[in-house]
């Protein structure tokens, strides 16, 4: 029994040791990274390759990628388009996308990069609470 | 320039949308392709049903 206790102690101080924000900073930054950094590999790949292909698809669909905030709708997307990380970053530098929306598949398009970036966010705080401890496995 | 019919783009979106959703929020590989799989059914029957409300909404 007390055998067991410290083992979960261990188990439970060795997930604290270290930078613990460095998977969280790393999937919202490059994604998936986050999950490759806690030893997620198949995991890490899926969400990559998911959010990689919506944020793509995104920008073939002729999509808008926030450079300002406006106003409030504008403020919301910008959010949305920053969980993206590298890849907004590398997409404005670029000249990605486009700057206003003038078919019907830009406009989904622009929501597909939205919602890239926020399911980035929800997967870099997955992989921060695979690195605390605090979702098991 | 990529131009996905509407329920093309409906199902893209399910899917990679789904995929996140699964590996997040479950903590088992079975678990995780169930949830997968049953938000993506919400995603694309929930477009289906809304879709066909529409249309009798626009009679």
């Amino acid at each position: 029994m007390a055998g067991t206790q410290n083992n979960a102690a261990a188990a439970a101080k060795s997930t604290q040791q270290g930078f613990v924000y460095l998977p969280l900073i790393a999937g919202w930054l490059v994604p998936g990274a986050g999950h490759f950094l806690v030893r997620k590999w198949g995991r890490g790949a899926l969400l990559g390759l998911s959010i990689l292909s919506m944020f793509i698809l995104g920008i073939a669909m002729q999509g808008k990628v926030y450079a300002h905030a406006g106003d409030i709708l504008d403020m919301l997307g910008l959010a949305g388009d920053l969980g993206n990380g590298l890849l907004y970053i590398v997409g404005r530098a670029l000249g990605l996308g486009a700057d206003s929306v003038q078919v019907t598949t830009a406009d989904y398009g622009t929501r597909f990069i939205v919602v890239a970036g926020l399911l980035n966010v929800i997967a870099a705080v997955d992989a921060h609470n695979l690195r605390t401890g605090r979702k098991p496995s | 320039m990529f131009s996905p019919s509407h329920f093309t783009a409906v199902v893209l979106f399910a899917l990679f949308a789904s995929v996140v959703f699964g590996i997040t929020m479950r903590e088992t590989p079975a678990r995780m392709v169930r949830y997968g799989a049953y938000c993506f059914v919400l995603f694309v029957g929930s477009a289906i049903v809304l879709s066909w409300a529409m249309y009798f909404i626009a009679r």
